[in-house]
């Protein structure tokens, strides 16, 4: 069911890492499909795969077999180069440690993906907006320092949302907060979901934040179970 | 990424760990400025000593007994014989004027001051042809020559040295070895005394000197100064020089028993041995500037293994491997050409420091800063912050992103 709304489509993705010895599958077989809108939570126990899958969806790491269209675009057997303008061009990162610059302001951290695209013209006007969009309007030119863990979390998803990614991939992304901030985060990232309709994955091992999807995708042993739509 | 950005961004992270930046700076800023003084002495020392022979006068050839290359039987000493040959314009139509001298040390003494100096007989031509002038009095004249007369003519340190004044002198009797002999004219100062002693000097006329001084057989002379007409035709008046003195020495076959040695040599030995001073010197000061490259290797590693997860970041984000390795590059050329520049500057004020120095010392003495050697610190700094920043930027640009990400 190769639907042309699915922003995501794995077949039988495997990944052997090579560990002195032994021959590790953290990926062993697992296929799955995420569709244009959709809100995912991918969760499972540690060791289940659940990182690796991550770093193939988010184009950081090559499946060892297996096949992965991003928005309808083969990207399995990119070189290094390739997957990085993949990246800037498709995937938004939300990571749990913000991984913002902190020598720069938020404009310069957001702009910076527009910065790696070549992007000249109107660039800081649209990391403006994308700022104003996570209600950070008054803290354009604060310094990551500067911010509280959950503003620095929304000049990251500003920075992930800038370049209109097929996708927003976030990683733990309120595992560092406090409760309070991280509902607030979470609800943003709902919200976006709903006014821009940005597809949104969120690896989570939360119950809380997963339940807040519209579905979840569990990972065991390299293989993902069958997913509770279909239950 | 465009250019002015990738500074700009460079500038930012260098200037986030100033101290750490401005560490490895100094490495450069000394290895530049080693170099830039190193060639600036090297090209004073040169000036120095090229000037202090050109000032001896102009278009010269000496002429010495002997041969300095090869074995010579029955050398025959120059005459003054050989001289008058060489004067003569049919035998020798390059040459302008001859001036043969004799030389020896002897004690000059003046109302209880006594010094030792270099006493030389000459002839009146050795003003001409030394380019001396007389602060007062005149020089040595024929008729001095010819009467066998007791006068001298004293160079300024010499004055110094007896009369602690360098006037009013002409008309004093010194004694030189115990004979009073009149004091007749002051030469001006010749300076540039790194070519032994040019003002500590009594002339006086050769005919008193051999007769008195310096005792010698059959009108033996040390050396013949020749000034040839014009500086196109030194080495065609050394050739005829050459030729004369074979000629009067029935050397025609085998080996010369003299040495024609012309200004230009003595500037050429000279220009070699500074030379090779210059190359060693600026060698020693580019070693330090290697070790200058080395550390910023270092610490451009320090840098990459710190910011690992930043690198991972940009990786995430999009940025390709061209782009880290440019930003790092950036960097590493920055903090060495900066470096450079201002090692320009240091080098530029310790050749002026070394030139007051020596001028204080009393050996004039100018340091020249040329603009071949900083274009050659500036490119050469760039060039080691570039080559050696090539290594940590290429390991920066090479690193998984996955793997920098998780990177603590």
């Amino acid at each position: 069911m190769s639907a042309p709304d699915a922003v995501i489509r794995a077949v039988e993705l495997t990944k052997t890492y090579r560990m002195g010895e032994v021959d590790v599958h953290a990926l062993n077989g697992a296929s799955l499909e995420i569709y244009r809108g959709e809100v995912v939570a991918i969760t499972g126990p540690s060791g289940s795969g659940k990182s690796t899958m991550m770093n193939i969806l988010g184009c950081l790491d090559r499946p060892t077999s297996g096949e992965y269209y991003l928005d309808g675009e083969l990207v399995s057997s990119l070189n290094d180069d390739q997957l990085a303008s993949v990246r800037n061009r498709k995937v938004g990162f939300v990571f749990q440690s913000f991984n913002l610059l902190s020598r720069t302001t938020a404009l310069a951290n957001v702009e910076l993906p527009l910065r790696y695209a070549g992007i000249t013209k109107g660039r800081t006007d649209r990391a403006r907006q994308a700022l104003v969009a996570v209600g950070l309007a008054n803290r354009i030119h604060h310094r990551p320092t500067e911010l509280s863990g959950g503003q620095q979390q929304r000049v990251a998803i500003a920075r992930a949302l800038v370049n209109d990614p097929a996708m927003l991939l976030a990683d733990e992304p309120t595992g560092n907060l406090d409760s309070h901030s991280g509902k607030e985060i979470m609800e943003l990232i709902l919200t976006l979901n709903k006014e821009r309709g940005t597809t949104i994955i969120i690896v989570t091992h939360d119950p809380a934040i997963a339940a807040q999807t519209q579905r979840t995708i569990r990972i065991m042993d390299g293989k993902v179970e069958q997913p509770e739509a279909a239950r | 990424m465009n250019f002015t950005q990738a500074i700009r961004e460079a500038i930012e992270s260098l200037s986030a760990n100033k101290m750490r930046s401005g560490l490895t700076m100094l490495g450069i800023i000394i290895g530049v400025a080693a170099v830039i003084a190193m060639l600036a002495v090297g090209a004073g020392a040169q000036n120095s000593i090229t000037g202090s022979i050109s000032g001896i006068g102009s278009n010269l050839l000496f002429v010495f007994s002997g041969n300095m290359q090869e074995q010579v039987r029955n050398e025959k000493p120059l005459t003054m014989d050989d001289a008058n040959a060489i004067a003569d314009p049919f035998q020798a139509p390059s040459v302008a004027a001859v001036a043969p001298v004799v030389q020896g040390n002897a004690e000059v003494t003046f109302a209880g001051e006594t010094a030792n100096t270099s006493i030389m007989g000459v002839t009146p031509d050795y003003q001409l042809v030394r380019n001396y002038e007389l602060t007062e009095g005149v020089f040595i004249s024929e008729d001095d020559m010819l009467a066998r007369a007791s006068v001298a003519v004293l160079g300024p340190d010499l004055a110094d040295k007896l009369f602690g004044r360098r006037d009013g002198i002409v008309g004093e009797i010194i004694r030189v070895e115990g004979q009073p002999f009149r004091v007749i004219g002051l030469l001006q100062s010749k300076g540039g005394s790194t070519f032994g002693s040019q003002d500590d000097v009594l002339l006086a006329p050769m005919t008193t000197t051999t007769a008195r001084l310096i005792r010698r057989t059959r009108e033996r002379i040390d050396v013949i100064y020749v000034q040839a007409v014009n500086a196109d035709q030194v080495s065609q008046a050394s050739e005829e020089v050459a030729e004369v003195l074979r000629q009067r020495h029935r050397t025609l076959l085998g080996e010369d028993d003299f040495t024609v040695f012309s200004q230009q040599d003595f500037v050429a030995t000279a220009q070699t041995i500074t030379n090779v001073l210059t190359i060693f010197l600026g060698g020693i000061a580019a070693i330090s500037l290697l070790v200058g490259g080395i550390g910023i290797m270092n610490i451009m590693l320090v840098s990459v293994t710190e910011r690992t997860r930043e690198i991972g970041l940009r990786k995430a984000i999009g940025a390709r491997r061209r782009d880290i390795l440019i930003q790092f590059l950036t960097e590493s050329s920055l903090l060495s050409l900066f470096g450079g520049l201002i090692g320009i500057g240091l080098g530029y004020l310790i050749a002026f420091i070394v030139g007051r120095v020596a001028a204080a010392s009393g050996t004039p003495f100018v340091p020249q800063v040329s603009l071949d050697a900083i274009l050659l610190a500036t490119l050469f700094s760039t060039a080691v912050g570039l080559f050696f920043g090539l290594y940590p930027a290429n390991r920066a640009a090479g690193l998984e992103p996955v793997e920098a990400l998780r990177y603590e």
